[in-house]
């Protein structure tokens, strides 16, 4: 084992990754029909979401209720691509403008935007699907956080932005596809993303990726700039007296959580072939800190199985007792909240996590485990 | 952009959607002004604000159904009696709800969120389980039917102008209440420094459950009011949360003017420019320029200068 590795991963961090791959990669593949693969790809692209927020909130201490936008963005970018491709002169020749989007076309919009024209091109595509979610969060961060805001008054903000954007993203239906969205969506660069074959590659693509992620997330927290996050977080202005500049440190893991939301997205309009607005705004930014709450704040896995567990858990119940589904989640944001401040990390970390290494140890071989993220009890603002 | 309009259509334009205006702006005024005591004065993020206002709707739209069956004698007053008993049942849950969940989550205002988040959707639920997913309207009295007309080209409707009035005597009322009285002294007090007020013989847990409770209250009588003018649904209260938390911040939380200032200014913007844009675009404008505002001056328009 290279010194790198013994620097970064502790060997029970190492077991987490080879659980959750072996989840993502063996059982899950293994286990579930093509159609239940594609609704749990959707899940795991959440869990892009949540694990940039594991970041930001977990370790920095700053909590956004917009990081629908980021996923939105990234989504869209995708989406825009995709749509292009898929309106086609051929395609569309029905229509009073052969060439556009159909939605363009039934909203008398007869040429297409100049911001839709950069995306005929894919290598484009890929570089927005990161560079503009990333960019405006490298704006809001850089207004609020130079500024000192944050905690309480940072949410806010940034769930207005999530307004903002679901209502201009409606309003301007000729350009954004409106309520419906964009969809439609069928082949990418010449393959088809309908089929059976394409759904079970954009999983393993998606679960690679969030892997490359989680990966990137753990060298974060084990770096020094991660140390320095958790101490923002507990003492924001001990930090700032110890000469270091808080505002970058923060407005850099903003846009990293964010760039992650973005591949999130981005891999969301893939696998489930459309992006709408209801996946952009307040309820749906919300819904992902749940995940991350759920799955403990303090933990890069716990985003992941939160991630997978809400959803897996909102798709059963719905599906069987729609009326019931509203009851149990509002009772899963107030439980957690109240009882599990630390979420399933937590619960396996105090009663799991023990027995386990009183197992492993009378076998041999375990260290203990040292810079275990230490969890305060009340997280600061 | 003003082509085809005379003057004298101008000025009945400006003085209709200011009117309109007027009317956003009580409304923002009175959703604001129960978080303007909930979050500015506690520090909660209380995000089931607007199922409370929702709550208050509906008791309304319950009386004017009980009084049109059995006392259509009274039925005129009804909205009176319907404001007292809405600002009891938001209050009462109010305070069953500190008591159950907030008092344990002072220490931490992001979970706050989260936890009434969780609270909101139940409420939802509950309401739409109780009274249906579609919309309810209630009758008005007719005494506040029809239009005041002021010019051959200008009508002020009458419902509009009594949630003005009704608007203008509860902020009149709470600023009394928090500024004058006993408890708002209490209040500010335990606000400021909870250990010092403890130790000076406050009992800060009935203040805070009473502070939470007449917070909540008052947004059960803006439901009320709420229901002169419109109709409502199990999810209405949520359109209305974003806008109410941006007037309180806005304003400068702690500042019950502030409050009435932003309301004020944003209720304006987006009305007049509501005429000459679409309503999305007035919306997304004005949302946007108090969010650039909010970036430039972080702690609103109207900040106390104190040191913490």
């Amino acid at each position: 084992m290279t010194s790198f590795a013994n620097r970064t991963f502790t060997s029970a961090e190492i077991i987490g990754f080879l659980v959750l791959a072996a989840l993502i990669f063996v059982v899950l593949p293994l286990g579930l029909d093509t159609f239940r693969l594609n609704l749990f790809g959707k899940y795991l692209t959440y869990a892009f979401v949540a694990l940039g927020l594991v970041l930001c909130w977990g370790a920095g201490g700053i909590l956004s209720l917009g990081q629908g936008v980021f996923f939105g963005l990234g989504g869209y970018c995708m989406a825009m691509f995709l749509k292009l491709e898929a309106s086609s002169p051929e395609n569309t020749a029905i229509q009073s403008t052969p060439g556009i989007p159909d939605f363009m076309d039934w909203n008398q919009v007869t040429a297409l935007p100049w911001w839709w024209e950069p995306f005929h091109s894919f290598a484009f595509t890929i570089f927005a699907v990161i560079a503009v979610p990333t960019a405006l969060a490298f704006i809001i961060g850089i207004a609020m956080f130079r500024r000192r805001v944050g905690g309480v008054y940072f949410a806010i903000i940034t769930q207005a932005i999530a307004a903002i954007l679901t209502i201009l993203i409606i309003g301007q239906q000729g350009y954004t596809g409106g309520v419906n969205g964009i969809t439609d969506l069928r082949t990418l660069h010449g393959w088809d993303i309908r089929t059976d074959d394409a759904k079970v590659i954009l999983y393993f693509v998606n679960a690679v990726l969030l892997f490359g992620c989680l990966v990137a997330a753990q060298f974060v927290r084990r770096s020094k700039l991660g140390r320095l996050l958790i101490a923002i977080r507990d003492q924001e202005d001990r930090v700032r007296f110890s000469g270091y500049d808080v505002a970058n440190f923060k407005v850099f893991v903003f846009c990293l959580g964010s760039a992650f939301a973005a591949i999130g997205g981005a891999m969301f309009t893939l696998q489930v072939g459309f992006m709408s607005p209801t996946l952009v705004g307040i309820v749906p930014s919300i819904e992902m800190v749940i995940f991350c709450a759920v799955g403990g704040r303090y933990s890069i896995f716990g985003a992941v199985y939160g991630a997978l567990l809400v959803n897996w858990a909102k798709t059963t119940f719905s599906e069987s007792f729609p009326e019931l589904w509203l009851f149990a989640m509002g009772a899963l944001f107030i439980g957690v909240v109240l009882a599990f401040p630390q979420g399933l990390a937590g619960l396996y970390a105090e009663h799991v996590e023990p027995h386990l290494k009183r197992l492993l140890r009378r076998s041999g071989d375990v260290r203990p485990a040292p810079g275990a993220t230490p969890a305060p009890d009340a997280a600061a603002e | 952009m003003f082509d085809g309009y005379s003057s004298s259509e101008l000025v009945a334009i400006f003085a209709m959607q200011g009117f309109a205006g007027l009317i956003l702006f009580s409304v923002l005024v009175l959703m604001a002004l129960g978080l303007a005591i909930i979050f500015g004065q506690m520090g909660v993020i209380n995000m089931a604000h607007g199922e409370f206002m929702i709550l208050g709707a509906y008791v309304t739209y319950l009386c004017s159904n009980i009084f049109e069956t059995y006392i259509p004698g009274l039925f005129c007053i009804y909205f009176f009696i319907a404001m007292i008993l809405a600002f009891i049942a938001a209050g009462a849950l109010g305070m069953f709800v500190e008591w159950a969940m907030i008092r344990h989550l002072y220490r931490r205002p992001l979970d706050t969120l989260l936890a009434t988040w969780g609270l909101s959707l139940i409420l939802q639920q509950t309401y739409r389980s109780i009274f249906g997913a579609r919309e309810v309207g209630v009758q008005i009295p007719d005494w506040m039917m029809g239009a005041l007309p002021l010019t051959d080209m200008i009508d002020l409707p009458i419902n509009g102008i009594f949630v003005m009035v009704l608007t203008f005597a509860i902020f009149v009322a709470v600023a009394l209440l928090l500024l004058k009285s006993g408890w708002g002294k209490q209040v500010r007090a335990v606000m400021f420094n909870r250990t010092m007020a403890g130790a000076v013989g406050i009992n800060t847990e009935r203040v805070d459950r009473m502070t939470f409770g007449i917070g909540c209250g008052i947004a059960g009588v803006a439901g009320a009011a709420f229901t002169m003018i419109g109709s409502t649904g199990p999810s209405s209260g949520q359109l209305y949360i974003v806008d109410t938390f941006l007037v309180v911040v806005f304003g400068g939380a702690a500042s019950l003017f502030g409050t009435l200032a932003s309301a004020f200014s944003i209720s304006q913007a987006q009305s007049i420019m509501e005429f000459f844009l679409s309503g999305s675009m007035a919306k997304v404008l004005t949302l946007l320029t108090v969010v650039g505002i909010l970036m430039l001056r972080p702690q609103g328009l109207f900040s106390l200068k104190i040191r913490s």
